[in-house]
């Protein structure tokens, strides 16, 4: 399958086609996000209502990354 | 600036599971210009959802086939977030928004899983049962992962089947339902002969995976991240490491869409006709807000509201005995999975409930209603909108939810500021505080 | 005919009915708090909760002022939860003539010991750099905060129970009068005094008082924390010479301390349903956008609308009804309810007891209702 490479907070990520950024986030060892109380948090629902997976992506804050595919060079960062 | 995509259509389905894809195939058959709208980025919904990205589950293949016979294209990544006038919804893309207008609506919005809440299940690597195998399709590797799963519903099995074959070590399936209840579920199953099939070829799927019972995760722990889930069982405390958790109880139906369009909700589902109309004009509902019943009937109920919004009624009633028979079959499911009481004392003081806001259990106990609980601690008024607390509290306290507002998903500032067409004109004096 | 159990019965348990029921309880007084729903609820859940001084007529200035003290008086005590925040107001300038009202602004505070501070262009930008680009500046009014109405208006309730107020929350009130409130059950509560509390809802209990529904909507995003610091409020409003318009939207956000940012704000005249109007909404948030174009992307979470009770001039009824000794009044608070509901709830029980207020009673006395005004 083909392939290609993300970063997730800084550390670069190669998953393939196909993959969600909050797989991608599970891959990297990095937590979605941080609760209100600074827990680490990741995907709950997997489709897009329970708003846990939210990331920072491209800059762009409280994306919804498990509707999300990865694409070549995203930076992806724990949504805070 | 947003850009505002106009669609018109007569039929306008929204949700691309089962129910939607075969309301939109039927209708767009009967000649009709057939609009098919999914916030996800390819059709299938939750339970046909694609395991590589280009290829479609299998078991959908037919029905997109169909679609493209009737020349309907679904419309991905499209999020509907408010209906401001009949005939009107509005949805969001990634970067834009959408006016979508029909003559003839069809809800067909799938349903979402009920969430518990119990010690530790906000850790990372804990998720829904559908959450999780969601995830496994979009890419996660699970090869030699342990993972546990638990909750209630024969969705249960249909995830550990799946992760099984992808060569996950299942720890343990743990199903809250008595024995007794599983016994009579499968007795139910005997009326239908393509479930039998199903649930038989599971039973040979799950082989040797140790599958418990009258069970219920305990607590998950972990540092940062899951490590171990205790399961209760017969009394008895396990405490199993692994390293996903894959934990629901069952469905809860998505009935937010319909409830803003006006259409009359009955004991949490949304109420239809033998045509599948709803109590609102022109507005039809199939699938799981319907009633949980599952894939077989979502199809059946999707056919009729696409044949009847086509004007082929004669067709649609065809379709009426297997309905018929379809929805015992969804009695017999809800009858068998009936959340039991113990799951009510699984949560402790400083367990989470709201997740969005952080609310503990302690906080919420003191309080009298949802809406007084909410405007006092927050809890619901998060972005998922009580999607996964509202459920959840609903079953600890009896709470019933409040009533809906726009936008039913979270929108952006532009896309509620669309609907202002001519620049701010000059303002009266506004005075006395705001 | 038995005695009255109660020195007075509060009708309404937003934050102004418990804002007078701690201050009646503080007092010495047996309390008690009816309301048909739980505390907090109704226009209080609705608000914007912010605390802010206004210049709009001496009488408003005078309530808003001591009531702004009171609130920062009790800050100390209040939990965490009500989330107080003294923010600071940036009345914003767009131009040269809302420039020289803040000009008029500053002075008039000035004279009255109230601190202001007049922002230039550039300063403005520094402290809200989300502002567009082009604005004239402002009056940072340092002391002005933000809370959390729910968890404010329970503060108080809870605070007027420890003091031996009793709740009676959950029936509806029929009728009020001669010392009784009647509930829907067909229960009375016996009082010496009865305090019509009942914002939006008061003229049904009080025929006659001359209140309406000016219908609000609100948003909320989720969390952007540090994407604007203090409330902000347009001078804008002065532009118009001609009030053709009786729907009217104006530029306010609030930040609050869960980094979200709450946008205002709207008043709506005869609008007696409580769902959201798109065409309001819509023209609320384009004008907010206008202002802070960063805005325009933000996720918003919620939206809702609240009804406040506005009386003719502006002003509260704060005092003895005209027509009954019993009934007292503390209502109409329009969009100041929870800056005045301390104030109010001291005049109020200063009324009651005999006690010299600290600001001028009389432009909040029913009685003054009678003479012509102009319901703006």
């Amino acid at each position: 399958m083909p392939s290609m490479t993300l970063t997730v907070n800084g550390v670069a990520v190669e998953v393939e086609t196909g993959t969600t950024v909050a797989v991608a986030a599970i891959l990297a060892g990095q937590p979605c996000r941080l609760s209100v109380g600074g827990a680490p948090r990741g995907p709950l629902c997997g489709m897009g209502i329970c708003f846990e997976c939210r990331m920072t992506i491209n800059g762009k804050a409280h994306c919804r990354s498990c509707q999300i595919l990865c694409e070549p060079g995203m930076d992806v960062r724990t949504d805070d | 600036m947003t850009r505002v995509a106009c669609h018109k259509f007569d039929v306008l389905v929204v949700g691309a599971g089962p129910a939607g894809m075969a309301a939109a195939a039927c209708s767009g058959q009967c000649g009709v210009r057939v609009g098919l709208v999914d916030d996800n980025f390819s059709p299938g919904g939750q339970i046909w959802r694609s395991e590589s990205a280009g290829r479609p589950a299998p078991e959908a293949a037919g029905w997109l086939e169909r679609l493209r016979a009737a020349r309907v294209e679904p419309l991905c990544g499209v999020r509907v977030f408010d209906a401001p006038d009949p005939g009107v919804l509005l949805a969001e893309t990634a970067d834009d928004l959408c006016e979508l207008q029909y003559d003839k609506l069809i809800l067909a919005t799938g349903a979402r899983e009920r969430f518990l809440p119990f010690p530790g299940w906000t850790l990372p690597n804990v998720m829904g049962a559908g959450g999780f195998q969601a995830l496994v399709k979009n890419g996660l590797p699970i090869r030699g992962k342990r993972v546990v799963v638990a909750g209630t519903g024969p969705l249960l099995l249909a995830v550990a089947s799946h992760l099984r074959k992808h060569g996950a070590e299942l720890a343990m399936v743990s199903e809250q339902a008595s024995w007794g209840s599983l016994a009579r579920f499968g007795v139910a199953l005997t009326a239908q002969p393509a479930k039998m099939v199903q649930a038989l070829q599971l039973k040979r799927d799950l082989a040797g995976v140790r599958f418990a019972t009258g069970s219920w995760p305990v607590a998950a722990e972990g540092n940062n991240v899951l490590e171990r889930v205790t399961i209760s069982r017969r009394g008895q405390s396990e405490t199993v490491a692994c390293h996903y958790l894959a934990c629901g109880f069952h469905l809860v139906p998505n009935t937010e869409l319909a409830s803003l369009v006006g259409c009359q909700i009955e004991s949490a589902f949304v109420r239809v006709d033998d045509f599948q109309r709803t109590s609102v004009p022109e507005v039809f509902c199939a699938g799981e807000p319907t009633g949980i019943g599952g894939v077989e009937l979502a199809l059946v109920e999707g056919q009729i509201a696409g044949l009847v919004s086509g004007g082929r009624i004669a067709e649609a009633r065809n379709l009426f005995a297997q309905r018929k028979k379809l929805r015992h079959f969804a009695a017999a499911l809800d009858d068998a999975f009936q959340l039991r009481p113990e799951l009510r004392d699984l949560p402790s003081a400083e367990t989470t409930v709201c997740r969005c806001e952080d609310v503990p259990y302690s906080r919420l106990q003191a309080h009298p209603t949802w809406r007084a609980a909410k405007l006092q601690t927050r809890c619901g008024m998060g972005p998922c909108q009580g999607r996964v607390c509202g459920p959840a509290t609903q079953f600890l306290f009896d709470w019933t939810p409040d009533s809906v507002r726009p936008p039913i998903f979270p929108a952006r500032v532009e896309s509620l500021a669309a609907l202002a067409s001519s620049p701010e004109p000059e303002q009266p004096a506004v005075t006395g505080g705001h | 005919m038995s005695a009255a159990a109660y020195d007075v019965a509060i009708v309404g348990a937003g934050i102004v009915g418990a804002a007078c029921a701690q201050e009646c309880a503080r007092r010495g007084m047996r309390v008690i708090l009816v309301d048909r729903d739980a505390i907090g609820v109704g226009a209080t859940a609705a608000g914007m909760g912010h605390i802010v001084v206004m210049d709009d007529s001496e009488a408003q200035f005078a309530l808003t002022c001591y009531s702004r003290r009171l609130w920062q008086e009790l800050r100390s005590e209040l939990p965490d939860d009500v989330e107080y925040e003294q923010c600071g107001t940036i009345w914003v300038a767009a131009d040269d003539e809302e420039m020289a009202e803040v000009g008029r602004k500053q002075h008039y505070y000035a004279a009255r010991n109230v601190a202001t501070e007049v922002l230039d262009a550039q300063v403005l930008n520094t402290l809200e750099p989300n502002l567009r680009s082009g604005m004239k500046g402002g009056l940072l009014v340092s002391e002005d905060g933000v809370l959390y109405p729910p968890c404010a208006a329970r503060f108080c309730a809870q605070r007027a129970q420890e003091l031996g107020a009793k709740f009676r929350l959950g029936d509806s009130v029929q009728l009020i009068g001669q010392g009784q409130v009647v509930l829907s059950d067909g229960s009375e509560i016996r009082a010496e005094f009865v305090v019509n509390a009942a914002g939006a809802s008061a003229p049904a209990l009080t025929p006659g008082l001359d209140i309406k529904k000016r219908k609000g909507h609100l948003v909320i995003t989720d969390r952007y924390p540090g994407f604007v610091r203090h409330q902000l409020v347009e001078l804008g409003y002065l532009k118009s010479a001609h009030s053709v318009s009786s729907d009217s939207v104006a530029f306010n956000v609030q930040p609050r301390r869960t980094g979200q940012v709450l946008i205002g704000s709207s008043r709506q005249y005869g609008a007696e349903h409580r769902e959201v109007d798109h065409g309001i909404l819509a023209r609320m948030l384009k004008r907010a956008q206008a202002y802070m174009p960063g805005l325009a992307r933000m996720s918003t979470v919620r939206t809702w609308t609240g009804f406040r009770a506005a009386t003719p001039d502006k002003l509260p009824v704060i005092g003895p009804s005209t027509f009954d000794k019993s009934v007292w009044l503390a209502t109409g608070h329009e969009g100041l309810g929870i800056t005045t509901s301390l104030g109010t709830a001291r005049l109020l029980v200063d009324q009651m007891t005999g006690m010299q207020p600290e600001i001028p009673i009389e432009p909040y006395l029913p009685s003054r209702v009678g003479k012509e005004h102009v319901h703006a």
